[in-house]
């Protein structure tokens, strides 16, 4: 089939409709665009709240539950077992919050080649002293190039330089709302007392801020060793473990696995934020909702112009059939031109989407919540372009397709004997 | 198809033809005639005697009828759509009442279109049979202008010149002069006449127009869907 000479002719029907070709075109353009636009801005969104939640939290915590033991001593006498016991006034089991064995398990960790990083933490509760007040508080001791590595912690320091405290033995990274009510700034040093009685001296070098007010209130980072220092144990005292793995995913499955070896308790990331996930789910559901109504709303549009064109060209249709134009080339010249159209406004709505993406990308953005968001996040990737295209070919074609059918059904003989 | 030029170029056996919109109604009744090659037939009738729809089955374009049609010695009645369509293309010249052109094109490529369709030849070849056509028709000047710009004298020869583009066998006209004055009238005459006469293209042509007709070999006159005289 000669496609050239097909193209040629719905080329010149187009060009001699013009107008009518733009709004055609333009009704694709921006159903594409804002599809392009929604989905950048909302899977940005996503992605940026995905951050804010999943950047500081690990994918498997590993620590040492308090809580009473599963089996209670009545549960071993085999002679009640077919009874009903009930047990009054259950208390939890004397455990240490220490994990045992903390750094052979680290080892392990770093060695399965599922995990990108394990590091290890010591939670530590302490007083501020700030005059006569005392202020609650955690410090969390951390390896803090680690922690910069793995959770992103520098993304969240609002002032000062985080890996001053790989110089700085004796510094803190102090919540920023921690900091305000000491009204203490970089340089300063802040006087710490133990839940044992002992009492520490620490320089501020950064502030930190998660958005979240309940933990800038109260948590801070300091240098591992200090915290072991403070509960007066040795460098094997560790109370968390926080594991990074390369595929999220085996999160769960492999929490259980850990919980089971070492007999600790394992979190992993899906349950910790179970709803978080829901509610990525239904945005995106909007998000794809809305873009495929817009592309069938442009859709509807095309329809309606090919059918007004195809009714305007009842003429045209009978001349290229009686001079040889078999029904299926009728057919073909105007689903090319539903292609053309689609093709045309198609990647004009990609320009478009592109542009106001870009712009939106710029535009400022500050809420004291986000400290590191500074622009709306625009999500840029290359699929949803595709994306884009190849649904404008389809939902062109279709359009395209009812209306030529149409056009090929047309008896040449109707319209020239002009009755 | 086979030997075009052979004895009998169309044979129409027992043609019938119903309308069944908006009442039930029968056009054609038994028509059977057929042609030689060379020959220049007019058929003659009153409006509403199903000359014009006569002409239509005949071009294979209305293929709702009784009977056989051949072409060239070839069958065509039952063929489908598309293998029609080719027909037409390859060994059909149209020439409409109302001349027919695509008005969005220039008038060259007008005549070019059916050329093209048939893709027998490559485009400059066929640009060059176009204008060779139109010189003939005496409107070469006007190749560049739109078909919608021309006037309607020559539109009608613009469609003339696509009808021979391809060099059918038979051209088919449809009250060729039946929209123009006296003297382009005239003109489209001598124009066929040559084409049959030089050419051997055997033409039928549908008119009112009785001058027109009285030049013409052979007259085939139609009343109430029967051919009264031939």
């Amino acid at each position: 089939m000669n496609w050239s000479l097909i193209f040629s002719i719905s080329r010149t029907h187009l060009l001699s409709r013009r107008k009518q070709s733009i709004i055609a075109a333009l009704g694709v353009t921006f159903g594409i665009g804002t599809f392009i636009i929604l989905v950048s801005f909302m899977t940005g969104l996503n992605k940026m709240l995905d951050g804010l939640i999943l950047d500081r939290t690990p994918h498997i915590h590993l620590y040492n539950e308090i809580k009473p033991s599963e089996k209670q001593p009545l549960d071993y006498l085999e002679e009640y077992a077919s009874d009903t016991r009930i047990i009054h006034s259950i208390k939890p089991k004397q455990n240490q919050v220490r994990i045992h064995n903390a750094l052979p398990i680290i080892d392990y960790l770093k060695d399965d080649n599922r995990v990108l990083g394990a590091t290890p933490q010591v939670q530590a509760q302490v007083f501020f002293v700030s005059g006569a007040i005392e202020l609650n508080g955690i410090i969390n001791g951390i390896d803090i190039q680690e922690e910069v590595r793995l959770f992103n912690l520098d993304n969240y320091i609002v002032d000062g330089d985080p890996k001053d405290l790989v110089r700085n033995d004796n510094g803190i990274i102090l919540g920023a709302g921690l900091g305000d009510k000491l009204s203490v700034q970089i340089g300063d040093r802040v006087q710490v007392t133990t839940a044992s009685g002992g009492t520490f001296q620490l320089k501020v070098i950064a502030f930190y801020q998660s958005g979240i007010a309940d933990i800038d209130n109260v948590q801070s980072y300091a240098n591992l060793k200090v915290a072991q220092r403070m509960m007066r144990a040795g460098n094997n005292y560790i109370t968390d473990i926080q594991v990074k793995l390369k595929d999220i995913n085996n999160a769960a499955d492999m929490s259980g696995e850990l919980s089971r070896q070492f007999n600790l308790t394992a979190i992993d990331v899906n349950t910790a934020n179970a709803q978080f996930e829901a509610g990525n789910t239904i945005r995106n559901i909007i998000t794809y909702a809305v873009s495929v109504t817009l592309l069938i709303v442009a859709g509807f549009g095309i329809y309606n112009i090919l059918n007004m064109m195809i009714y305007e060209k009842m003429n045209d249709i009978a001349i290229l059939k009686a001079t040889g134009f078999s029904g299926v080339d009728v057919r073909r010249i105007f689903i090319s031109q539903a292609l053309l159209i689609g093709f045309t406004g198609g990647i004009l709505g990609l320009i478009f989407g592109f542009g106001v993406s870009v712009l939106i990308d710029h535009t400022p953005f500050e809420v004291e919540a986000l400290p590191t968001v500074k622009t709306f996040p625009v999500n840029f990737r290359l699929l949803y372009y595709v994306i884009g295209i190849v649904f404008a070919l389809i939902a062109t074609f279709f359009a395209g397709y009812f209306p030529a059918r149409r056009a090929q059904k047309i008896d040449p003989v109707d319209i020239i004997r002009g009755t | 198809m086979k030997d075009i030029r052979q004895e009998k170029v169309l044979i129409a056996e027992k043609i019938n033809k119903y309308f069944r919109i908006p009442v039930d109604f029968h056009v054609l009744k038994d028509v059977s005639f057929s042609v030689r090659k060379g020959e220049f037939v007019t058929i003659m009738g009153k409006s509403g005697c199903g000359k014009s729809t006569l002409l239509y089955v005949l071009s294979t374009m209305d293929t709702d009828y009784e009977g056989r049609l051949t072409l060239a010695g070839d069958l065509v009645t039952g063929k489908p759509h598309d293998q029609l369509a080719r027909i037409r293309n390859e060994h059909i010249g149209f020439i409409f009442q109302f001349h027919y052109l695509l008005p969005e094109f220039s008038v060259l490529k007008n005549v070019m279109l059916p050329a093209l369709k048939l893709g027998r030849k490559s485009e400059a070849e066929i640009r060059e049979d176009a204008m060779e056509k139109l010189r003939l028709l005496d409107i070469g000047e006007q190749a560049d202008k739109l078909a919608s710009r021309i006037s309607g004298g020559q539109k009608q020869r613009v469609a003339i010149a696509r009808a021979l583009i391809n060099e059918p066998a038979i051209i088919m006209a449809d009250e060729p002069t039946g929209n123009l004055d006296s003297r382009n009238s005239a003109n489209v005459f001598d124009i066929l006449d040559k084409l049959s006469h030089e050419k051997h293209m055997y033409l039928l042509v549908v008119t009112h127009d009785e001058e027109f007709a009285r030049k013409t070999d052979r007259i085939i006159t139609m009343a109430d869907g029967k051919i009264t005289r031939d």
